[in-house]
Parts: structure tokens; C-alpha cells; sequence
């Protein structure tokens, strides 16, 4: 199978590409999929003022994984939490031309992006924040 | 060196320059068809048939006459299976076969069962991908016509104790199939000593052309008999009609020669490669997991899991390099390898395999290029990879409640 190059590029040039400390102030961190499924994939969000500032990734999965991972984190950037919650896979798709096989690896990202917003906001909410 | 490597060797392997210098004259000068009787083109053509037969049935121990030229061994499978049920059909209809087949035999055992015509025990295998002889022992009833367990495995060549196997059906009386594919030519096979009734095997895997192989059939002790599939013109004793392919069967003849002249040179070098390259990846790469038998394998096979990275993305980091992985990231199940599932080896592990597979043509230069690319790739994507981040926090990654999708 052909991967379309804005696969490739994010296959070969990560954006984002590392961790958050999960307890640094800020840090929403959303990790979904399963090894077994051949996909893992974690997604960090560093808030301020509800700006996401910052976003890194990790992913255990095949080429359209990591780049859908790569892409989120990119968009994330710079978006309120409100933006944020309105990426859906559907654009990841579009974007990057995922052939139907692999609309699943979007899928996950929206997931994985669903899950550090509400990990954030879990965070932010709870008096258990500061202590975990 | 030149690029992209090409370590796929199960799947297809180049056509030796010999063999097609061999074939050359067939299609434009001597393309008569063989069964021309009356006249010198036609004579030529069963002539060339004829010695290609020879050179064939030299290799694997067998009579010329008890080889019949198929398309590949896809079809050798199906014809074999299908041809002796219809043969033996009434004696019984119980066929025994182990689970690491290649599908042509499983898809092919699997419709029959699924019409309701046969009844089926696949043999579970040892972890190294073994089927155990006392097994086929123990499943053989008095309704059982066939046994078919392949010589050698095409993801993790493993070789099959098959002269054991051979030597229970000849006790039991039952036929005995063996889907040799990935094993004529590469190593030692002998139908007699192996006690094999009917064997499938394939030109292209073994440096000729693709669309011939062959279903080898025993003439005596037993004389095995099987109904064609198809019908025509009577060819191949009755076993299967159509024009022969002259110039593809002179091919195979010589690829089966030159298998046959050069196989322990080639072998030898074959797995002085494939050891360096499996000992300096296990060195490099911390675990990194052999699928497959650790002796009893294919020369020129290696089967490899790197834990903590999926191996579409490996082979997507290595486009240069031509390989194989048991990732079913873009199958539609998105499940991966029956075989490693077969082997016990765990789902994780099977996304996170490659294979290698090293031929005739490879160089040495080819392996160096392909360890330091594969320990850079593997270091990359691990670096990547939450799960190894994980596993260096010493989370043990079983006890992680995973949210599967």
C-alpha cells in the first residue's frame, strides 16, 4: 500500500514527538488503544489560561498512527480547550489522505485527544490535582 | 550495492539469468505445443518437456512420469485435496492438517469443511512452529483419507519432521500431502525417503518463473490416484488439462537443476548471512524475540519480533529494504499472523515481527546495510513508542488496564 506524503512526512519528521511530566501544572495526558490491537497511542496537552500551549506524542502503531498523532499534536497547538474538543477525525482523514483501512488510526487520535482534555480538565477540576 | 534490497525471498524470489537464457528459445523459435504429435514443433516442445520433467523429478527423488505441471502451488494444493477426496471420498472423509499451514491448504481444507464434505483436525503446533508426528498418530480414525502438513513454513521456516510423518501414514495406510513450497530446493527432499504421496511446489520461489509448479503424484506403493478438477483436452495423464507452458516448464527445469548443483554452496552461504544478521540485530537491539525453530529452519530464513514497535511502521521506516512483517495493520481483521498466533507468540509480539527473507542473490554488502538500517529504525520507533517509555518506567505492561478498540 501506498502511503500519501503527508504520511511520510510526519512518518519521518515527528512533530512533537516526546513526553510531559503526567504531574507537571497543565498536563492532560490521554492514552488509548491497546497492544494488542497493534496501536497505542499517548497524547500530552500542556494548558495555560485554557490555551493549549504545548502537546507531544508518543505512538506504537503503524505510519498512519504516528502521523495522525504527529497531526493532532500540530493542531492542538494554539487552540482553546473549546478548539480543541471540535477536531474530529474526519479532518484528520481529509488531511492526510487515510485510505479506508486505516480511517481506524484517526479514529484513535480523536480518542487520544478526547482523553487529554478530559484528563486536563479532570485535573483541573479535582482537589486531588495537586497531589497526583 | 544497489537499492532497494530485496529480502522477500519466501514470498518470490528473482529469476536466475540461467534460467531464463534456458527459456529464451521457446517462445519465438521452438513454440510448438507439446501435444503436437505429427509434427517437428510439436516434437520439440514434448522434448523440452520431457528433459524438464527429468531435471525436476531428479531433485526431489521422484519418477519424471510422477510429475504433473500445474500453474503454481496454490493450484498443486487444491487439486491435491480436492482430487483425492473425490477419489477416496467414500472410504472416508476425514483429513487431518496442521494450523500453521499455507492458506492454499487451509482456505482450500476450510471450504470443504465449511460445504460440509470433510471432517478436519488441525494439529496444533509446538512453540517453535513443530507439528509433532505422534499428534498425526493420535488423530488418525478409520474415516481418515489424507494427512497434509507442509515441509517447511513460509513465515518462520520451521521444518517439519516430515519422514516421521510419512513414515505413520505408510503404517496407516492413510495419503500423505506435504506442501513443499518454501522447502524443494532449498534443502534436501526425497518423496521415497520422506514416505510423501503427493507434493505441492512452485518455480518461482526457488529462482524460475512464476506460473508453473507441480504436483508431484506416486506412481506405486501406493499408486495414488486423484479426480482432475478441471476438464479439457486429457493432458498430464488425465490429471490436468491445458496447453503445457513450454517455455515456463523448461524454466523450472533449470531452476530445479541449478537448485539441485548449487544448493549446498548456496546454502551454506545462506545461513552464514543469516546467522551474522540475526546475531548482530539480537546483540544491538535489547528485546528482540526469534520466532521459529532456533536450528531446524530454512537457510535463508529469519523471523524476528522487536517488542515495543508495530511492524508496519518498522517496514514503512525501511522502505529500501524489501521485507515481510506480521502485522496485519492493513488487513481488514487487523489481526496478525495466524502462524505466530499458532506459536503461542502474543498478539503484541505478532504485530511487532518481521521477516527476513535472504536468497541467492543477496550480498554481503546487503546484510550490512540492512543490520545498521534495521537497529536505527528500531531504536527510532522505540524511542517513539509509549509502550518501551513504559517498560523503562518499569510499568509492567500486563497489568495496564488497555482500552481496546
Amino acid at each position: 500500500m501506498a502511503y500519501s506524503e503527508k504520511v511520510v512526512d510526519h512518518f519521518n519528521n515527528p512533530r512533537n514527538m516526546g513526553s510531559f511530566k503526567k504531574d507537571e501544572e497543565g498536563v492532560g495526558t490521554g492514552m488509548v488503544g491497546a497492544p494488542e490491537c497493534g496501536d497505542v497511542m499517548k497524547l500530552q496537552i500542556k494548558v495555560h489560561n485554557d490555551m493549549i500551549v504545548d502537546a507531544k506524542f508518543k505512538t506504537f502503531g503503524c505510519g498512519s498512527a504516528i502521523a495522525s498523532s504527529s497531526l493532532a499534536t500540530e493542531w492542538l497547538k494554539g487552540k482553546t480547550i473549546q478548539e480543541a474538543q471540535k477536531i474530529k477525525n474526519t479532518d484528520i482523514v481529509q488531511e492526510l489522505n487515510l485510505p479506508p483501512v486505516k480511517i481506524h488510526c484517526s479514529v484513535l487520535a480523536e480518542d487520544a485527544i478526547k482523553a487529554a482534555l478530559a484528563d486536563y480538565q479532570k485535573n483541573a477540576d479535582g482537589p486531588a490535582a495537586a497531589a497526583k | 550495492m544497489k537499492l532497494p534490497i530485496f529480502l522477500d525471498n519466501h514470498s518470490t524470489s528473482a529469476m536466475d539469468p540461467r534460467v531464463l537464457e534456458t527459456m529464451l528459445p521457446y517462445f519465438v523459435e521452438k513454440f510448438g505445443n507439446a501435444a503436437s504429435r505429427n509434427h517437428a514443433f510439436g516434437w520439440a516442445a514434448e522434448e523440452a518437456v520431457e528433459n524438464a520433467r527429468k531435471q525436476i523429478a531428479k531433485l526431489i527423488k521422484a519418477d519424471p512420469k510422477e510429475i504433473v505441471f500445474m500453474s503454481g502451488a496454490t493450484e498443486s494444493d487444491n487439486l491435491a485435496i480436492k482430487g483425492v477426496l473425490e477419489m477416496y471420498g467414500e472410504k472416508g472423509t476425514h483429513i487431518i492438517t496442521s494450523s500453521t499451514e499455507h492458506r492454499a491448504v487451509l482456505d482450500t481444507i476450510k471450504a470443504l469443511e465449511g460445504k460440509g464434505k470433510i471432517t478436519v483436525t488441525y494439529l496444533a503446533v509446538d512453540k517453535f512452529g513443530m507439528v509433532n508426528p505422534e499428534d498425526v498418530r493420535a488423530a488418525i480414525t478409520e474415516k481418515t483419507i489424507l494427512i497434509s502438513v507442509m515441509l517447511a513454513n513460509n513465515e518462520i521456516g520451521t521444518i517439519n519432521p516430515v519422514k516421521e510423518i510419512g513414515k505413520i501414514a505408510k503404517e496407516k495406510g492413510v495419503l500423505f500431502h506435504c506442501d513443499a513450497t518454501q522447502g524443494v530446493g532449498k534443502i534436501p527432499v526425497d518423496v521415497q525417503e520422506m514416505g510423501i504421496d503427493l507434493m505441492s511446489f512452485s518455480a518461482h520461489k526457488m529462482y524460475g518463473p512464476k506460473g508453473i509448479g507441480a504436483l508431484y503424484v506416486r506412481k506405486k506403493n501406493p499408486r495414488v490416484r486423484i479426480v482432475a478438477q478441471m476438464d479439457g483436452g486429457g493432458h498430464e495423464r488425465g490429471m490436468r488439462s491445458g496447453t503445457l507452458p513450454v517455455p515456463l516448464i523448461v524454466g523450472f527445469g533449470k531452476a530445479c537443476e541449478l537448485c539441485e548443483q548449487e544448493m549446498a554452496t548456496d546454502t551454506a552461504r545462506l545461513i552464514t548471512m543469516r546467522d551474522r544478521l540475526e546475531a548482530s540485530l539480537m546483540k544491538a537491539l535489547e528485546e528482540s524475540y526469534l520466532n521459529g525453530h532456533p536450528i531446524n529452519r530454512l537457510p535463508g530464513n529469519l523471523n524476528i519480533s522487536f517488542a515495543y514497535v508495530e511492524g508496519e511502521s518498522l517496514l514503512m521506516g525501511m522502505k529500501d529494504i524489501a521485507l515481510s512483517s506480521g502485522s496485519a495493520c492493513t488487513s481488514a481483521t487487523l489481526e496478525p499472523s495466524y502462524v505466530l498466533r499458532a506459536l503461542g507468540v502474543g498478539t503484541e509480539l505478532a504485530h511487532s515481527s518481521i521477516r527476513f527473507g535472504l536468497g541467492r542473490f543477496n550480498t554481503d554488502d546487503e546484510i550490512d546495510y540492512t543490520i545498521k538500517k534495521v537497529i536505527e529504525v528500531v531504536t527510532k520507533l522505540r524511542d517513539m513508542s509509549p509502550l518501551y517509555e513504559m517498560a523503562k518506567e518499569g510499568v509492567d505492561l500486563k497489568s495496564v488496564q488497555w482500552a481496546a478498540h
